[in-house]
């Protein structure tokens, strides 16, 4: 038993010596838990910014005027006033995203209280700004008629206000949620990446066969690399979330820091699994980088971080759940943001020790298979 | 054949450096024509260098190279000679393709020098009959023996009758009898075309006897140059080997004393290692056929044969490395067990490849496996101490294993193996690659292990005079032993003069029993002794500036290619699939199945009435309803609940009294971008109600002032899907081909195919164009299977011109492989080519390229790139045509913009790829 340990500690030890000596691994691993944090949370621009609006005013009255005056940068471009003839040329090339088309006798009607409409199209393949952006024409639209309006009468409608708060998260900074983002993206990212890149590098070095005519099991090799990698990326990850996210970015933590490395620490060891699971699979480097490009998008992608879990169907619901990067968002979002405790995540530390559980053993088999196959 | 003539190749201060290492040393030199010419000298002196200057696969750095009378440093020079050399380069079939067949790689490189279809099939036929591969033709070649890869690549290079033959390590790790077979063929072909020269580089001695003249080169130079005989004369020496070692300078030969083997003393029945018809099989290829044998305690035994005739394979099943498919084997009287570790501490194996730990220190490297090997925590100092001393290491302890030299790395490699004081010692071909002087010191370190400390020492080798020193040794070939004996008493047995010639006397002898491997080739046919003589000239005087047939020829040969790799064919075609349906989900905006409560402490009609217009609504799903701000909070906090409406207690009575009354709504504000979503869609709900009320309670219409009518053009109901699709069939076609082609060129750079670009007459845009081919075909079949994913699948309407798109599409896809040919004329390795292929695509085009955030939205340099950038244009056709009915006619602008970028960008893949290797 002790000779385990020792040779599982030895054995770390040369993963991270060999670690510490290859530059380019070392620098993503730097650049991904700073750089890469940093400009995804700071870099996503507002839903609307500089969002192209053009104007069709066939009424050109002070009305009309006002409402086209209220459209100005940053969130909108200054409107261009165009005909109706230019309407849809504009929208078909793809120039504004919204046009707004007041009709004739705008003012007319609405002075005299007689129903009157104005016409938004949008260009819907523009999709996030063209989704919260109409809602956003509609309001200013309404406000800037309402006001035109209050000068001339009074209307008694139902006083019941609507007040909406954001939990969480009170101004939907869009900082906070990003930055952790990409903290779990990074972690699955390089989980995988450096497990399966020292394998590749032994077998490819031929060093790997030479461990196997000493002393050491290839469960003791592969423990090695799952615990010295996985190490490294949750170091990265702590310093990464106290000094970027934290200092840099001034995101307040509500929960448990503990709780939440806690559950990378769990993510880590089924993502480094799976590293060592894809290097197997791989003869070689490029073919690695090819699957690695398979894998790790569904994965950052299906997690439930870039679109909400009920959105996708369900079969990709339930199939996603077997992903540790769905548990772990779900986890990092309730504990950090939402001041989640143990009795609330320990489901998604189950399921985590779960999966880990499953991958390392499966990854385990296939890599004694490889080893064994490797004359 | 002493009357040597002009000088085919003459050199002059010609040196050579990689980075800091310097290859050559300022060489002064002629060569004579028409006649054998060998280079000698161990590996790493730069004879490989020396030879990729004369074939014009490398760029002249600093001297003058004169080859066939004229300056390989003018293009118009090479143009012109290039045709008329031939090079193999070293490396077992470095310049073939492996999963191409025989006669594929023969038809690819007789296309590359238009050879019509006739005239192919009879130098085609004429030379594998020469060779006796003409009943291979439809093997692959990476599926050839070592033997047979040389004579493939032998005949590659001869298919165009060139005037100067440039052959680089062509017998390295082939058995000597297709050595001999290679040599009688080089012969043969030499007495058909007498005027051609031929150069070889060779770092087995005895080869070198028979040619007609030598130069001896050490440290990229120069030493000596002569006849065989000239040369033994000079320094007095018997053999060639012994003549090397002489020539050597001081220094280097310090110490330097022959290898005196005292004879073994030994006790006949301590067996160390038994063996008893051992076998390995992978899959139905037999690599390790029954074979047995008894090595005695402190003997020297060696394993003799060609690579990939079964030594390693072995050697690893005793290790326990590999198990045994049938067959048993006892270590010291004990049967293997993989699972045994105690028997492996006893045991020291040293790989081919000197398996060390490149990023560990010589001094780590050597700890580390003494703590693996459990050497007590206490001695561990003083034993990496011993040995570095031992083996010479002490002052090199702190570098790291590339930086030392490589004999002295191959010092380290037994140094480690040794660490733990094993009392067997297994060495697989542990002398490759390391000059003569070093390699009798290695030898002399053996000895001493084995006569002075009872090691046993297993060894195998491809040399001759290694084997000559085993104490017994067996010799294998094809997975079987041929015989085992003291190496004097096989020599003896066959009655041969040598153990080469009782080597080949032996594999003869196997030949004859087996069917499946070449027989010695009988005399030239007739035919061939007749093509021989055709003008030199013919063929490759006029070698024209664009050839459609040697840009086909590399099209054909790359989709054969990837029609034989499976990953990255099914990467190309299911890849994009499975992509464009993870994307596709993945960055959906649809908000819907809201999961909300209500916190009702009104409970009066009015509240229920507002209750229930949100749980009409098709987004939200009701979850049972709230009873105190504590439950309030966990629901959240679990992500259970994503909306809360809070009615407060009085709620009717305010609103009915006309006092202001307020309902609260709690949205989940962890995701930000959603949450918005959600405000937009309560509020919405919100204002419907109140006119709905308003209406009922004042029975008259309540309207804002304005209606807005929202119409959203080109996907009415909103969906993400539409939205999304048309722009990820582009994204993927961009992505995909672009890393496809950067690994197809660096792909050849790493494996050494890309030799055939640099000495064959294909221009830069020929073989980019030719490359580019097949992955625009693939690119193409790409989009059908996804335009079809899309509409059948994935519901996504297409209401404008397919055919626009398509012919879209095409000039794309151009530009797209062509981003990857760009990435891979700059990287060397597969992995930068992919990185840079995956940046140069990936970034630009999904943030400045329109994917998300139009364009026009972007500002500075985003918006400079963006409108730059292909990409943006190809979004804009794509979902011109998929969503808004749009044909070519109303996109000319962006059609215009693809036109253009289309020769940009290959112009720009030409323009950074060398013609040389630099």
């Amino acid at each position: 038993m002790r000779r385990t340990f020792s040779n599982i500690w030895q054995l770390s030890v040369k993963e991270l010596w060999s670690l510490w000596r290859d530059p380019v691994m070392l620098l993503l691993i730097v650049f991904s838990f700073t750089v890469m944090v940093y400009t995804a949370a700071s870099a996503i621009p507002d839903t609307l910014n500089n969002a192209p609006i053009a104007i069709v005013d066939e009424d050109d009255s002070p009305l009309s005027q006002r409402i086209a005056a209220a459209f100005y940068p940053p969130q909108f471009t200054q409107p261009e006033r165009i005909g109706v003839a230019e309407m849809d040329a504009g929208l078909d090339a793809g120039r504004y995203t919204f046009v707004l088309h007041m009709p004739s006798n705008l003012q007319r009607d609405v002075l005299a209280g007689r129903p009157a409409e104005v016409q938004l199209n949008v260009d819907a393949t523009r999709m996030d700004q063209a989704f919260s952006g109409s809602a956003y024409v509609e309001q200013i639209v309404s406000e800037e008629a309402e006001a035109f309006v209050q000068r001339h009468r009074t209307d008694a409608a139902l006083p019941v206000e609507l007040v909406l708060r954001a939990r969480f998260n009170p101004a939907l900074d869009k900082t906070w949620f990003s930055s952790l983002l990409q903290i779990i993206d990074n972690i699955t990212m390089l989980a995988i990446i450096l497990t399966g890149a020292a394998l590749i590098r032994e077998r490819e070095h031929g060093t790997i066969e030479h461990l196997l005519v000493m002393p050491v099991t290839p469960t003791q090799i592969m423990l090695a690399k799952v615990l010295a990698m996985g190490m490294v990326v949750l170091v990265a990850a702590a310093l990464s979330l106290q000094f970027v996210v934290r200092g840099l970015l001034e995101v307040p933590i509500e929960g448990s820091v503990w709780l939440f490395l806690t559950g990378a620490a769990l993510s880590l060891f089924a993502n480094t699994a799976l590293g060592i699971y894809l290097a197997t699979v791989a003869r070689s480097m490029p073919q690695f980088g090819l699957l690695l490009m398979l894998v790790l998008l569904p994965l950052v992608l299906l997690s439930g971080g870039a679109t909400p879990r009920e959105s996708m169907p369900t079969v990709v619901q339930h199939l996603m759940l077997a992903a540790p990067t769905t548990h772990l968002v779900q986890l990092g979002e309730g504990v950090l943001y939402r001041g989640a405790g143990l009795d609330v995540v320990w489901v998604q530390l189950l399921a985590l020790l779960l999966i880990g559980s499953v991958l390392f053993a499966l990854s385990l088999q296939r890599f004694r298979r490889m080893l064994s196959q490797m004359g | 054949m002493n009357g040597l003539g002009e000088p085919v190749v003459h050199l002059q201060d010609v040196s050579l450096n990689y980075g800091k290492t310097q290859a050559l040393a300022g060489i002064t030199q002629d060569i004579p024509s028409a006649c054998m010419v060998g280079l000698i000298g161990p590996d790493g002196v730069g004879k490989s260098s020396l030879l990729s200057l004369l074939s014009g696969a490398r760029r002249v750095q600093h001297g003058t190279v004169q080859v066939l009378g004229g300056d390989m440093a003018s293009k118009a020079h090479r143009d012109q000679a290039c045709p008329r050399i031939a090079y193999m380069p070293q490396g077992l079939g470095k310049n073939l393709y492996p999963t191409l067949s025989v006669e594929e790689n023969l038809q690819f490189i007789a296309r590359l020098f238009g050879h019509d279809a006739a005239e192919r099939r009879r130098r085609i036929d004429d030379l594998t009959r020469s060779t006796g591969l003409l009943p291979f033709l439809a093997r692959p070649a990476g599926k050839l023996s070592g033997g047979m890869k040389q004579k493939l690549s032998l005949c590659c290079a001869l298919i165009h009758d060139p005037d100067l033959l440039i052959l680089d390590e062509p017998t390295t790790g082939v058995d000597p009898l297709a050595r001999a077979q290679f040599w009688e063929l080089i012969a043969r072909i030499r007495k058909q075309r007498p005027s051609m020269s031929v150069i070889v580089a060779t770092a087995y001695m005895d080869e070198a006897q028979g040619f007609d003249w030598l130069a001896v080169m050490d440290e990229g130079q120069v030493l000596a140059t002569g006849t065989p005989t000239d040369l033994l004369l000079r320094t007095r020496c018997q053999s060639l080997e012994s003549a090397f070692i002489t020539l050597l300078p001081e220094e280097k030969k310090q110490g330097h004393e022959a290898v005196v083997i005292p004879p073994l003393q030994s006790d006949q029945d301590d067996i160390a290692i038994e063996a008893e018809g051992l076998t390995m099989r992978f899959g139905d290829f037999t690599a390790v056929d029954h074979v047995s044998f008894r090595i005695r305690r402190g003997e020297i035994f060696g394993f003799l044969g060609s690579n990939g005739c079964g030594k390693s394979t072995t050697m690893k099943m005793l290790t326990g490395l590999l198990p045994a498919s049938e067959g048993r084997a006892w270590l010291f009287g004990k049967e293997i067990d993989p699972h045994d570790l105690d028997t492996r501490s006893r045991v020291g194996y040293m790989s081919q490849s000197f398996s060390l730990y490149n990023e560990l220190s010589v001094r780590q490297n050597l700890a580390l496996h003494a703590k693996l090997f459990h050497v007590p925590m206490a001695e561990i100092d003083a034993r990496v101490r011993e040995m570095a001393e031992r083996f010479e290491l002490l002052d090199v302890m702190e570098s790291l294993p590339p930086s030392i030299p490589m004999g002295m790395r191959q010092r380290l490699s037994l140094a480690v193996a040794m660490v733990h004081k094993p009392e067997l010692l297994i060495l697989d071909e542990p002398t490759s690659g390391v000059d003569p002087v070093a390699r009798d010191n290695f030898w002399r370190l053996l000895v001493r292990l084995s006569r002075r400390e009872q090691v046993t020492i297993f060894i195998s080798t491809h040399f001759m005079n290694e084997a000559e020193r085993c104490d017994r040794m067996s010799m294998m070939h094809a997975g079987q032993v041929l015989d085992s004996d003291a190496p004097a008493r096989l020599v003896e047995k066959r009655g041969a003069k040598d153990l080469e010639e009782a080597f080949i006397g032996y594999l003869i002898e196997a030949e004859a029993g087996s069917t499946s491997t070449t027989s010695v080739p009988e005399a030239v046919p007739e035919s061939a002794e007749q093509t021989a003589p055709s003008a030199p000239t013919q063929g490759h005087a006029q070698t024209p500036r664009f050839s459609l047939q040697r840009l086909l020829s590399y099209a054909w040969r790359e989709s054969l290619e990837l029609r034989r790799d499976p990953v990255r064919a099914t990467l190309a075609l299911l890849g994009s699939l499975l992509l464009m349906f993870v994307i596709g989900y993945g960055i959906s905006t649809d908000v819907n199945d809201l999961r909300y409560a209500v916190l009702d402490r009104d409970q009066t009609a009015l509240s229920h009435d507002y209750t229930l217009a949100l749980s009409g609504s098709p987004y939200f799903v009701e979850r049972p309803p709230l009873h105190s701000y504590e439950e309030l909070d966990r629901r959240m906090q679990t992500g259970e609940l994503s909306l809360v409406i809070e009615i407060p207690p009085g709620f009717a009575r305010d609103a009915t009294l006309g006092r202001n009354a307020q309902i609260g709504a709690w949205i989940n504000g962890a995701m930000p971008s959603r949450a918005e979503t959600i405000q937009g869609y309560v509020q919405g709900m919100h204002l419907h109600w109140l006119a709905q009320k308003s209406q009922q309670l004042s029975g008259e219409a309540y309207a804002t002032p304005v209606e807005v009518q929202t119409r959203f053009r080109y996907n009415p109901d909103i969906k993400s899907l539409p939205a999304i699709v048309p722009a990820v069939v582009p994204l993927l076609l961009l992505m995909l081909p672009a890393m496809l082609t950067a690994l197809a060129v660096v792909r050849e750079k790493e494996l050494g195919a890309i030799i055939n670009f640099y000495v064959t007459p294909v221009t830069r845009t020929e073989f980019l164009l030719g490359k580019q081919l097949p992955y625009v075909a693939l690119g193409m079949l790409n989009f059908l299977l996804m335009s079809v994913l899309a509409v059948a699948v994935l519901d996504v309407p297409m209401k404008g011109s397919f055919a626009a798109l398509t012919l879209a599409t095409l000039v794309f896809l151009v530009i797209s492989t062509g981003m990857g040919l760009v990435a891979s004329a700059v990287t060397r390795s597969q992995i930068a080519a992919m990185f840079a292929a995956l940046i140069g695509t990936l970034v630009p085009a999904t943030q400045f390229a329109g994917l998300t955030t139009p364009v026009s939205s972007l500002e500075g340099v985003g918006k400079l790139i963006g409108e730059a950038y292909p990409a943006t244009h190809m979004f804009l056709i794509s979902r011109g045509v998929f969503a808004k009915a749009l044909g070519l006619a109303d996109m000319q602008h962006s059609f215009m913009a693809l036109l253009l970028a289309a020769p940009l960008v290959m112009g720009l893949a030409i323009a950074m790829l060398h013609k040389q290797e630099r």
